[in-house]
């Protein structure tokens, strides 16, 4: 196959603890290798930074996001960044493009790809619904994906958490990571998605779960035992309990302090906290309501067992999609806004809600400051994940310029400076001057997210990666980001080259190829799980689909057709 | 004898997966479990004429051709056509589906679903106000109040309410319809209106004012209503919403009655609005009672791949929509189309006449196992396996769960997917051709 190298950039590889040196990257056959023949093509990033390709370890891209798009046909047409956004008609060699915060498979893919990523995780699918996770999977072109499939709110994962039954737990979740071909283990307000079927919620980590004798921490805790015990390479990924409440960052530090206990033989952490903006708020109203970043950032400074990621917001419209079927109902009704549910039976709950972020209202200019705060205030880069939970704090194709104000003091007092004053003693942010290196968005967006799920062959460039590469026209000695923010933002939204799987697939910021991802699964149950525990399991599993579920048991799983390019990783047993 | 079980019906939006359909000598001789309707629809091509060959009209009669003169004759069709339309998709796989929206894409094609005469409303209604919904096993375990509001499952969708509804058993129903209540709003005292708790028999066309005057009550201005609405007198309306208010779950099942009755989506909307409303007070879901098997596929691929979930015209190079513009029977009454394209579904016989004889002046393609009205006026004619039967492949139940279809037995006819792919190369063949020309 096809040899490659890449003279004269600069590079930034975290993992490898290269921080901006010109080196020669060597590609062959769709991996990094340490030389090439002379015959070799070269790619010149001379004045480029260089770097693995990005990986959106949160994302809602497949599931959830249909719903969006049926909502939402304005959306399609909505177009406020050039290139990224809105209608693109069809070429010969890509697929008609629409919309902005809902775009179609095609956009997603595209578009992600222009950005340099190259990978992305779906953050949230009910395991019956993952065959359609799958089938949009499989529409998204150029990327690798994963599911993280959703347990916090599922009745047998509660069942036996109440029946103090960690063998039958950790089987069954592997069971369910097999038949979704899943990832990993997401939990969204535990146990409050069940609770939503009779229109309740839990209020914290120790309100009884409705109809079970579990309680949130219960759920937290059983869960990650059973997902270290199976030893996933990806930690239990969590969306704290009261998202979006004022006040609700005892919540958030709770349930951070509640995993100290979990222990890893895996070099990660046991818990990643996704969208830490949306908890990590003070007060007990919206008039009172505050930042409690700093509080956030000192508790995760002086601990290690856990990551988060941003959530960061973007003014503008955002579509909100999750399994927090009570958050979305009330944002629904806070807003005046439409309102999708959808209680998926005895797996969890979920809705979708257009929302309007502006700068003008001093709470979503007060979200907006957390997330950047979040990432700000917490010392190690290696915990912190850049995400805008697309699209519920805004669209991926923002992250160039939520990354670029990370880099830029001036750019972020700019914004704020147009702030309503009733905004400024709720913040931090401008007291806070940190501009981040090209080494620590290097961390944030693609070896910190590789690592953090565990994916050995992603987010760095060392020999026995995937040769999946972004490179960015900027030249890091001559540009200054913390003043030229707009220079910044175009040379992130559109890469010089991506490169995946050895494949030139962006050029100049245009779409050159268009090959199939890979989906990555975890397979814990074939050789995870002992003969008699499989028994134990499907004798209840045949019960509940005889007596619960509206699909039989035999059409539950999802068929090797709809993952044409598998990449199954089997856990070591331990 | 090999019986294969748990096959998925391919009848309604039910999609009930635990069928036990017997196979001998490749012919289907027994089906368990199904429905009458769906008995008939999985035996099917064991009991009706087939489209046994590919055909053209020629001097108004449809001749016997090849697979490949057919499917050739199809593309110069469309690739001749200034504007062609691409309709149906309803009852064949998503896969299928996929690729009727590929050929659309390449001729520059309008393309829309059965849900045009159907549940289209119902996507409309979500636009404006969302779709709080649900699993159909949810209310299966959970509901203690169902709905049907303008619709009739004991004829259009008859394990409905064994499986899922009225008297299914769940974790907290478990002794089916003794545990709940049954009501049905429809202006005819319908099979499924008999068995009903409560009948609310309505004026035609009054759908809008009642929900309405539900809201009022939910809302708590029971006192700005008539004393007679919708026909109805206002205590029966009030005890009603006092059914709603006190049910711990409840779920409206919703059909034709709501989305083409007058204001149709301007009364799905409503419908989303009371729902919101009453999980102010309780818990309560909408499920629209989708007909064709997959047409919630179709809107399901068509919303990943174009934004859109009907109605969609390619003429620009990208996906535009504009449902009352863009609909089929829009352009049909407009006389804007030229060309026409429908496969798993019958215009012949449910579009308005005013379409109809537009029909008959333009070419028509259809694809199909079976010849209905439609075959009639058609001008290429390609049979097709039937899916679900015949071959396998995705459909997505009326609550947007999807479930893969059982091949049971061998066929030599093409699937949908393979005409499609077949015209979709063809079409880019011919289109070369001219460019090559164009450029000498």
């Amino acid at each position: 196959m096809a040899e490659m190298i890449i003279k004269n950039g600069v590079v930034y590889d975290p993992k490898n603890g290269i921080d901006g040196e010109k080196n020669e990257i060597c590609i062959k056959d769709g991996k990094i290798v340490e030389n090439v023949g002379a015959g070799a093509k070269i790619v010149d990033a001379e004045g480029c930074v260089v770097m693995a390709g990005g990986v959106d370890g949160h994302t809602h891209c497949a599931g959830k996001i249909n719903t969006g798009r049926i909502m939402s046909p304005h959306d399609m047409r909505y177009a406020p960044i050039p290139g990224l956004s809105g209608e693109e008609p069809r070429t010969k060699l890509l697929r008609p493009q629409v919309g902005y915060n809902t775009p179609n498979t095609y956009a997603i893919g595209y578009r992600y790809s222009k950005l340099g990523y190259t990978s992305i995780a779906e953050a949230a699918i009910t395991p019956m619904m993952a065959r359609h996770m799958h089938e949009e999977f499989e529409e998204i072109p150029i990327l690798d994906k994963l599911g993280l499939v959703l347990m916090g709110s599922n009745w047998q994962v509660m069942q036996y958490i109440q029946d103090k039954d960690p063998e039958k737990l950790k089987a069954y979740m592997a069971w369910l990571l097999l038949a979704s071909r899943g990832y990993g283990v997401k939990i969204v307000n535990p146990g409050g998605g069940s609770s939503w079927t009779w229109g309740k919620n839990v209020s914290g980590l120790d309100d009884k779960v409705v109809d079970f004798d579990v309680t949130p921490a219960d759920i937290l805790i059983g869960l990650a035992e059973a997902n270290e015990a199976l030893n996933l390479p990806h930690s239990i990924h969590v969306h704290c309990n009261n998202l979006g409440v004022p006040g609700n960052i005892s919540t958030t530090l709770d349930t951070m302090k509640l995993l100290e206990k979990v222990k890893t033989k895996r070099d990660r952490q046991v818990m990643h906290v996704t969208h830490v903006q949306f908890n990590a708020y003070t007060g007990t109203s919206w008039m009172d309501f505050a930042s409690g970043a700093q509080d956030v950032a000192d508790y995760i400074n002086k601990r290690d067992h856990l990551t988060f990621d941003m959530g960061q917001l973007m003014f503008g419209p955002a579509m909100t999609m999750t399994a927090d079927g009570p958050t979305e109902y009330r944002n629904a009704r806070m807003f005046d806004a439409k309102w999708s549910n959808y209680d998926q039976e005895l797996e969890d709950a979920g809705g979708v809600v257009p929302l309007n972020y502006t700068s003008q209202h001093f709470a979503h200019a007060t979200m907006w400051s957390i997330g950047l705060e979040l990432a700000l205030l917490v010392k190690d880069p290696w915990k912190v994940m850049f995400t805008t939970d697309n699209p519920n704090g805004g669209a991926f194709v923002n992250y160039p310029e939520g990354q670029a104000l990370l880099m830029s003091d001036k750019k972020r007092q700019e914004v704020i400076a147009g702030f309503p004053d009733m905004t400024m003693d709720r913040i931090s942010l401008p007291n806070i001057d940190r501009e981040l290196d090209w080494g620590e968005i290097a961390t944030m967006t693609r070896a910190m997210s590789a690592k953090m799920l565990g994916l050995e062959e992603k987010g760095h460039l060392g020999v026995g990666a995937d040769a999946d590469v972004a490179i960015y026209n900027i030249q890091p000695d001559k540009v200054d980001p913390s003043v030229e923010h707009e220079k910044i933002k175009k040379a992130l939204s559109f890469a010089k080259y991506t490169i995946k799987g050895g494949e030139i697939v962006v050029r100049d910021g245009e779409i050159t190829a268009t090959p199939k991802g890979k989906v990555y699964w975890v397979n814990a149950y074939e050789n995870g799980i002992t003969p008699a525990e499989k028994d134990r399991l499907m004798t209840d599993l045949e019960e509940r689909f005889k007596k619960y579920y509206s699909i039989q048991l035999s059409n539950y799983m999802v068929e090797d057709a709809y993952l044409p390019r598998p990449v199954e990783i089997r856990p070591e047993v331990i | 004898m090999p019986v294969i079980k748990d096959v998925v019906c391919t009848l309604c939006g039910c999609l009930c997966d635990d069928l036990e359909v017997t196979v001998e000598d490749n012919k289907i001789t027994k089906v368990g479990k199904a429905c009458k309707l769906g008995r008939a629809k999985t035996m099917g091509p064991f009991l009706h004429e087939r489209i046994e060959k590919p055909m053209i009209r020629d001097n108004g009669e449809l001749k016997e051709c090849s697979y490949d003169e057919a499917i050739t004759k199809a593309a110069e069709i469309l690739v001749a056509a200034k504007r062609p339309i691409s309709y149906g998709w309803c009852s064949t796989s998503c896969e299928a589906i996929e690729k009727a929206i590929m050929l659309a894409e390449e001729t520059g094609s309008l393309i829309d679903s059965t849900a045009n005469v159907c549940h289209g409303p119902s996507a409309l209604a979500a636009q404006e106000k969302g779709a709080p919904t649900c699993s159909l096993g949810t209310p299966k375990n959970y509901a203690d109040l169902v709905i049907f509001w303008g619709c009739n499952p004991v004829h259009a969708h008859p394990r409905h309410q064994t499986r899922y509804s009225t008297m299914a058993k769940g974790a907290f129903t478990p002794n089916g319809k003794k545990d709940r209540k049954m009501v049905v709003v429809d202006p005819r005292n319908t099979d499924t209106a008999k068995k009903a708790d409560l009948l609310l028999q309505l004026k035609p066309g009054t759908d809008y004012v009642l929900i309405e005057a539900l809201r009022a009550i939910v809302n708590g201005h029971e006192d700005v209503l008539p004393d007679e609405i919708a026909g109805l007198p206002k205590a029966k309306v009030l005890e009603f919403a006092e059914m709603c208010k006190a049910a711990k779950f409840g779920a409206l099942y919703f059909g034709m009655g709501i989305t083409q009755t007058r204001g149709r989506y301007k009364s799905g909307d409503n419908v989303a609005s009371l729902i919101s409303d009453l999980n102010q007070i309780t818990k309560f879901v909408m499920i629209g009672m989708r007909g064709h098997y997959n047409v919630t596929g179709f809107g399901q691929v068509a919303a990943w791949e174009t934004g859109f979930p009907m109605a969609i015209d390619f003429s620009r190079g990208y996906p535009y929509y504009n449902p009352g513009e863009t609909g089929t029977n829009d352009v049909l009454m407009r006389r804007e189309v030229d060309a026409f394209i429908t496969g798993a579904a019958d215009p012949g016989a449910h579009f308005p006449q005013e379409s109809i004889k537009h029909l008959f002046n333009i070419p028509v393609i259809q694809i199909d196992g079976y010849a209905n009205p439609t075959t009639e006026f058609s001008d290429v004619v390609i049979p097709a396996a039937i899916a679900g039967v015949e071959c396998d492949g995705t459909a997505y139940r009326m609550d947007c769960q999807p479930i893969r279809l059982k091949k049971l037995v061998e066929t030599t006819f093409k699937t949908d997917e393979e005409i499609l792919t077949e015209i979709i190369a063809k079409v880019r063949e011919l289109k070369g051709a001219e460019g090559a020309k164009g450029g000498a």
